[in-house]
């Protein structure tokens, strides 16, 4: 039987503010599964053009699939959102890029005619699950060398970084940082970040409920001075930083994802449609390269080079390891057209949710910039690996907006 | 609360008022006060002094920022608020002390009316009492729709709702609603309604789902702040129909308390008044009904029974050690009667494991099996049972017509003919066919279980299980222990009675066990009056002041006039001088009646059938209303103290759990035992009290 691919687009995506993990963070003493519960009831409030009982999967990826974040996340945060039992879900893991595989995950399954709609998302609560949490690594990884010992700590893979491409300097980093605060600011200050956000009452014991409706994580003022004194922890006398890495952090994003057909068929919005999708493997002490070759393949899968991209989002995982990608692309540390609100440095990054973000950041500058066609997100992930997807703006008009 | 022997000093258990700033994502600052005891939902947020200065400070302080617009209250998680620290009532001596318990009340809550800054309640889960008021004090109110409770239980244990909820209620929702919600409910099982049939009955303005209840109630609370939504709430008809619903009121506690119980009759009136009064004339009729109830040995009572059948009923004073009890995996019932067939599908539905019933013909045993599987699909009917939970219940209740079905059973309860040595050979044919750990339980009502077990290799694995009829209504097991009965089977019984979501009370093995002894006694001096010429309705009346659920002659209908004659005669044989046996009630089972009265339309009226079978009386002048009342009371207090004497329960406190669980006696009177008390009854009769002073009254 032929079976043409469906056109799959990006219809909405939201988030929870991001809060600093820890005992004194904004989620301290507030569940995993309930920021994912938030993130779902809000798209489909935000879309009541979409029957619950049309939504086909619920994807929800999380690194650490224990306590809050266990029981197949996926499934047991539809039933919590009040979404009907026929609703099926699961939980995904590809570290850093989860919430980005659980897109790319359903969206074949979209394209092949499984699904008309599907809900993908992430959460990590690293308050509640620390990097590293339960992991028992097979010694042999290590015993017969099959990965450098730095690649289980991420901060060490950038410090490796620095090592292989000498040009890229603290100095930049910080510069980089910088500018990455200082835009998500602007855009904050614009109202440009506020709509995709949806509030989370957070409970404390000691100061009762709360409702968090800003991210926490960003330190707006920064400057490539106060960066200048920050310590290296990966390495003595090193070069990356708190300051010029993105924080440990809590948060949840979720999107609908559909049918371009059905979508319309609905009167949903697409608001960004699936061009290519890549994983790619690199040395796992290497981990901050793998966009490269993920974006190389993706670019190649869809018959575009590297200019044909008007849009960026690029997950700020270290400041080093997106000016590697920017040498290797041969574009400026100031592009303007890289993540234009800012990144992870400054709005932090809960590990497994984050590609997310960046499609939700990418479908909002879409809407902005009709002369753009094509984007991108990509993001690097833990024990190697790269990935990105390439986007069309379906708003595009060729004209300058 | 603490019900008997020495109360401890009274320790508030403080729920924090916890403010935090919310900045609304559209505008606007809401000061967020949580009401938080540190506890969990087991343990809900109440209100005592110290509790209620925090939030008084909390709510004040936030009332005084320039920089604030709107106050908002909620609960911790699950639990909004159930209302006033009751612990402290016993504490309550002067009429001074019941008034400032009611004042600081109206004071602390009326903060939140008279605010400047719009007030929003945001009731996030059970809301009783205070609790309630306080929300209604509140300018506007959201509700969670997953709240499973929220009511004013106030006259249920004797009190009213007097923080404001008499006067606020019924002028945001009208008489009608507020005499259901404050009075009717109380009164009717202590019943209250979920979060979204408050919201329906217009007690809430606004409805979320639980997911996501506080955001989206802070979100509906911000466009209430800035106008984009605005809160229309209809008039409350105050027009003849508050008076009929004040009617319709005091008709629902005639019936229920019979003006025995005072705290339902002074709701009604302030819910009268509320039509017209002024707030502060309503709230300061509240303050002094509240000091008078404070102040009553009624609300005593009420708290002491309440106290028993929370607490003392689900940890039976003398039980044996739960972790000696068996599994129970299979029951037998021998019989298949209309009691076997209720204990049947008790069983079935509760415990979950196969029940066989038994009897001594195929027809008998189809009728009893039938019985239990059309009682399924009545439930099943009603919605009460899913398709399948109703599927696995009929595939539990099967029937044998021999006991080899009971080989494997791990629990045999029989309920045959009232008869010992029939219930002693039932024994002995099951001790043949039984495993050794299998428990054999006797549902008698009146019978010597050690005498029942005297005969049997293993007379330790026998023991009573008295159950109540109607079974599926009243709570009451009473759990018979014989002579010889073994802890590891006491501590099965117990686990069993538990299971089956009964209370259980441990008693020893005396005639007639608590409940029927005493029934039996104090119904036996309205029949000697009768025997001796009052006439039936006189007699009856007699004990109306008690307000019991049923007058004594009326109950002796529902029992069955054979099943009264046959206990009684039991009670005979034990103690002949205490339970005689009436000529007139022998006639009335020979005749077949079922009861001394017929009902008609208007209710009951002597049947003349019966007043032709007793003869008239020989000379002397028959008791009257108030003899007849002293007599049976004074029977109450002389038996109850020979339960306690002959070591039958272990405390007053277990006679007054049996009467209100197994017979229905009302809060008011602490079950009987505090109302022998507080009468001066017990001192006559006994020449002391069944309770120290403090513990079920005032004094």
């Amino acid at each position: 039987m032929p079976r043409p691919a469906r056109d799959v687009v990006f219809v909405d995506g939201v988030r929870t503010p991001f809060g600093k993990a820890g005992p004194r963070g904004l989620y301290a003493e507030t569940r995993a599964d309930e920021l994912v519960v938030k993130v779902i009831r809000e798209l489909l409030r935000r879309n009541p053009g979409l029957p619950p009982e049309r939504v086909d999967e619920v994807a929800v990826a999380a690194t650490t699939q224990t306590g809050d974040q266990g029981l197949t996340i996926g499934r047991t945060a539809a039933l919590l959102a009040g979404l009907p039992h026929r609703v099926p879900g699961f939980a995904i893991d590809r570290m850093c890029a989860g919430a980005m595989t659980a897109v790319t995950t359903v969206a074949s399954g979209i394209a092949v005619g499984a699904y008309d709609v599907a809900i993908a998302g992430g959460v990590e609560h690293m308050g509640h699950h620390p990097m590293g949490e339960g992991v028992d690594p097979n010694p042999r990884l290590l015993a017969e060398k099959l990965v450098d010992p730095a690649a289980m700590v991420m901060g060490a893979t950038a410090e490796n970084l620095h090592d292989r491409y000498p040009a890229i300097t603290r100095e930049r980093c910080d510069r980089f940082a910088a500018a990455s605060q200082a835009k998500l600011a602007a855009a904050y200050a614009d109202g440009r970040v506020q709509p995709d956000v949806v509030p989370v009452a957070v409970r404390s014991a000691e100061r009762g409920f709360g409702l968090a409706t800003v991210d926490e994580p960003p330190r707006p003022g920064t400057t490539t001075a106060t960066l200048a004194g920050l310590p290296t922890p990966f390495r003595p006398h090193g070069r990356v930083t708190a300051g010029n890495s993105a924080g440990l952090n809590d948060g949840a994003t979720g999107c609908i994802v559909a049918a371009e057909e059905v979508a319309a068929e609905l009167g949903l919005p697409a608001r960004m449609r699936l061009v290519s999708f890549a994983f790619a493997g690199v040395e796992p002490e290497m981990m901050g390269e793998g966009p490269i070759p993920s974006t190389e393949r993706a670019l190649r899968t869809a018959g575009l080079g590297i200019d044909d991209l008007g849009l960026f989002e690029l997950n700020e995982a270290f400041a080093v390891q997106v000016l590697t990608f920017l040498d290797h692309f041969g574009l400026a540390d100031d592009d303007p057209r890289v993540n234009p609100d800012g990144g992870a440095i400054a709005l932090g990054h809960p590990l497994a949710c984050s590609g997310v973000r960046l499609m939700t950041s990418l479908a909002r500058h879409f809407a902005g910039h009709p002369e753009v066609r094509y984007g991108l997100t990509a993001m690097c992930v833990g024990i190697g690996m790269g990935g990105s997807v390439i986007w069309e703006n379906p708003g595009y008009t060729g004209a300058a907006g | 609360m603490s019900a008997g022997g020495q109360r401890p000093a009274y320790a508030e258990v403080v729920t924090r008022a916890l403010a935090r700033d919310v900045d609304l994502p559209g505008g606007g600052r809401i000061v967020l006060v949580t009401l938080d005891n540190g506890l969990d939902h087991t343990r809900p947020n109440t209100f005592g002094p110290a509790g209620l200065a925090e939030l008084e400070a909390a709510v004040t302080a936030a009332a005084a920022r320039p920089d604030v617009d709107a106050i908002a209250v909620t609960g911790k998680p699950f639990g909004f608020a159930v209302g006033a620290d009751l612990t402290a009532v016993p504490g309550v001596r002067s009429r001074d002390q019941a008034l400032e318990i009611a004042r600081t009340g109206h004071r602390v809550f009326r903060r939140f009316a008279d605010s400047a800054k719009p007030t929003f309640a945001l009731v996030n889960g059970v809301a009783m009492g205070g609790g309630l008021e306080l929300a209604l004090h509140c300018r506007y109110r959201t509700i969670s729709a997953g709240v499973p409770a929220i009511s004013l239980p106030e006259c249920f244990l004797g009190l009213i709702p007097g923080w404001g909820g008499t006067w606020l209620l019924p002028n945001l929702v009208g008489a009608d609603r507020a005499v259901t919600v404050i009075v009717e409910n109380p009164l009717n099982g202590n019943r209250s309604l979920t979060g979204r049939r408050a919201a329906t009955l217009g007690i809430a303005d606004a409805t979320f789902a639980p997911a996501d209840f506080l955001e989206q109630s802070l979100g509906w609370a911000g466009r209430v702040l800035r106008g984009e939504v605005t809160v229309d709430r209809p008039e409350p008809d105050r027009g003849p129909a508050w008076d009929a619903a004040v009617g319709r009121g005091r008709a629902a506690a005639d019936a229920k308390v019979h003006a025995a119980a005072p705290a339902p009759y002074r709701a009604l009136d302030l819910l009268a008044a509320a039509r017209t009064a002024t707030r502060d004339d309503g709230f300061a009729a509240e303050d002094e009904a509240l000091a008078d109830l404070l102040l009553g040995d009624e609300l005593r009572a009420g708290l002491y029974a309440f106290d028993l059948v929370q607490r003392r009923a689900r940890r039976p004073v003398g039980a044996a050690a739960p972790e000696l009890a068996r599994p129970v995996t299979k029951v037998g019932i021998v019989g298949a009667g209309l009691m076997a067939s209720q204990l049947g599908l008790l069983f079935a539905r509760r415990l979950q494991v196969p029940v066989v019933l038994t009897d001594l013909d195929q027809g008998r045993l189809d009728a009893g099996v039938g019985r239990v599987q059309a009682e399924i699909d009545a439930l099943s009917g009603r919605g009460r049972l899913s398709v399948e939970a109703a599927a696995r219940l009929r595939g539990l209740v099967t029937g044998s017509l021999t006991l080899d079905a009971f080989a494997d059973a791990d629990l045999v309860l029989e309920a045959v003919f009232e008869d010992r040595a029939v219930k002693a050979a039932v024994f002995a044919d099951l001790e043949a066919v039984v495993a050794d750990g299998c428990v054999l339980a006797t549902n008698t009502s009146s019978l010597s279980v050690t005498e029942m077990a005297a005969k049997l290799r293993c007379p330790e694995r026998v023991v009573g299980l008295h159950f109540f009829n109607p079974v599926a209504v009243l709570p009451l097991v009473e759990v018979v222990r014989g002579a010889r009965t073994d802890q590891p089977t006491l501590a099965t019984a117990l686990a069993v009675a538990t299971s089956l979501k009964k209370s259980a009370v441990l008693v020893r093995d005396a005639p007639a066990f608590v409940v029927n002894r005493l029934l039996t006694r104090f119904l036996g001096e309205v029949i000697r009056a009768v025997d001796a010429g009052t006439p039936i309705p006189v007699a009856d009346r007699a004990l109306a002041p008690l307000g019991l659920p049923l007058p004594p002659l009326v109950l002796l209908g529902l029992v069955g006039p054979a099943v009264a004659l046959h206990v009684a005669e039991t009670l005979h044989a034990a103690f002949p001088e205490r339970f005689p046996l009436s000529g007139n009630l022998a006639a009335l089972v020979a005749a077949g009646k079922t009861g001394v009265y017929t009902w008609g339309p208007d209710g009951p009226s002597v049947d003349p059938d019966v007043a032709a079978l007793f003869p008239a009386p020989t000379g002397g002048v028959p008791p009257t209303e108030p003899e007849v009342r002293r007599r049976a009371l004074d029977a109450l207090a002389d038996e109850a103290r020979r339960l306690l004497d002959e070591a039958v329960v272990a405390a007053p406190q277990d006679i007054d759990l049996c009467m209100i669980l197994g017979a229905g006696w009302p809060f008011h009177l602490g079950g009987i035992t505090p109302y022998l008390d507080r009468a001066g009854i017990a001192e006559r009769v006994t020449g002391r009290r069944f309770l120290p002073p403090g513990v079920a009254s005032l004094r």
